[in-house]
């Protein structure tokens, strides 16, 4: 299977001209980005429905703590380990030296101040659906946090995974900034799936990947298998997800299921990100997720 | 014939011995499980009743909430470390636990968070029958007490 990979990947690579065009990154341009001052209230809404702290916070960080973005986490899949980076406002360990514009091509675009593909272990595939306004709040708001010295550590990928270039092509296969649940929705709905589809990324656990790890559309949020090898991401479509709009929203906010047992798992910085909503944003989560056919 | 007929009846009964995964009657560690799960049920019941006052779907009543809260605390300072014997993991017995192989790797630090737990029962417990603002000012610390151990220790299936 993982030479099957690698055949898939090296043709890819050897596309010549026509790879290199493929595999180009394509940043925001100037059309994409109002000229407007960052608002750091709404950021910090923002960063708490993307779930920013869950990833980069320190490991094991907990309270105040996850406002301070050092990195360390590390995330296993099926092509190697990603250590979430320092993204505190640190000049040199952090994005201190990095411009608004920087921000968001990397957030919304996966591209890096160098113009480089990040791995999309980093969900910018969900988070491109957002707002750019939303996105240059949160920039606001992250200027707020404290500076961490602490420096990211290198992410563990074999070749050909190591190859950022072939990411190109993975954009081009899988990133898709349309809606999945399309159409215009009632606005409690459309907040719902704003968040979910969004600036919330679900999807990007609880739905199941293809063999080069884009997601696989047509099984939208019906559960996958736990990249760290422990059990598995639930389905939370309404076929297997038949709690009550309010039991979800119970849930996402002080973490006890329907009947008391208590939020497990990767989900605990889930709900611990969630739960500094406002009441509203999570209905609209639970209205969405009992939305899905 | 006699011997081809015996073969299918061994090869019948062996048939399910084969293919199930972890009945109750080939697992060592059967009646610990029902224990730990029958004192996570006892946990989930007691601050089900203090949880619903929090949220406001039931009528805080202090004497019903104190009585939940001295049950936590009782159950908190249970020595349980006989129905935790080491091999009782969900990588050894299937899913017939969600309890990972890190609380072995880690036994000073599942006995941190269990004290962890303690700590916020025992805080309930003070304040349980002082009024709903109290019960909801203790209610936030006990469930992160929970889940910091359910993050570390236990499979993720919610």
């Amino acid at each position: 299977m993982r030479n099957f990979l690698r055949l898939i990947l090296g043709v890819i690579l050897l596309g010549g001209i026509t790879g290199w065009s493929v595999t180009t990154p394509r940043p925001l341009t100037g059309a994409d980005v109002p000229a407007r001052a960052g608002d750091p209230v709404n950021g910090e809404a923002v960063f708490w429905a993307a779930g920013c702290a869950a990833c980069h916070a320190a490991p094991e960080a907990e309270g105040e703590a996850r406002l301070v973005l050092a990195g360390g986490r590390a995330f296993a899949s099926d092509f190697g380990t990603f250590y979430a980076p320092n993204i505190s406002p640190d000049a040199t360990a952090g994005i201190g030296g990095w411009r608004e514009r920087d921000f968001l091509n990397a957030v919304m675009r996966g591209v890096s101040p160098e113009g480089q593909h990040y791995y999309p272990a980093f969900p910018y595939g969900s988070y491109g659906r957002a707002n750019v306004e939303d996105i240059q709040d949160l920039w606001a708001f992250l200027q707020t946090l404290p500076a961490d010295a602490t420096p990211s550590r290198a992410h563990d990928v074999g070749f050909p995974f190591s190859i950022r270039r072939a990411l190109g092509a993975w954009k081009r296969l899988y990133q898709d900034d349309d809606w999945v649940m399309a159409g215009d929705l009632e606005p409690e709905l459309d907040r719902g799936r704003y968040l979910v589809e969004a600036l919330g990324h679900c999807t990007e656990c609880h739905t199941a990947r293809t063999a080069l790890g884009g997601l696989r559309r047509d099984l939208w949020l019906m559960g996958a298998p736990n990249p760290s090898g422990d059990g598995r991401i639930p389905d939370i479509t309404p076929a297997r997800l038949t709690w009550s709009p309010s039991d979800i929203a119970n849930y996402l906010r002080d973490g006890f299921t329907p009947d008391f047992d208590v939020v497990s798992g990767s989900m605990v910085e889930v709900v611990g990100s969630l739960s500094n909503l406002p009441d509203a944003d999570r209905a609209a989560i639970a209205a969405y997720l009992r939305a899905l056919p | 014939m006699k011997k081809i007929y015996m073969g299918l009846v061994a090869a019948a009964l062996a048939l399910p011995f084969g293919t199930a995964a972890f009945s109750d009657s080939d697992n060592p560690y059967a009646a610990h499980l029902a224990a730990r799960q029958g004192q996570m049920r006892i946990q989930a019941f007691n601050i089900g009743v203090l949880v619903r006052m929090a949220r406001g779907e039931a009528e805080y009543d202090a004497a019903a909430a104190q009585t939940a809260a001295s049950n936590l605390a009782a159950i908190s300072q249970m020595d349980g470390r006989a129905y935790w014997p080491e091999g009782s993991d969900n990588a050894a017995l299937g899913d017939a636990t969600r309890a990972l192989p890190a609380i072995w790797q880690d036994m000073a630090g599942f006995g941190g968070a269990w004290g962890a737990f303690g700590t916020a029962a025992t805080g309930m417990d003070a304040v349980a029958g002082d009024g709903l603002a109290a019960l909801q000012g203790a209610i936030g610390p006990l469930g992160q007490s929970c889940a910091a151990c359910h993050r570390t220790y236990q499979q993720s299936n919610n």
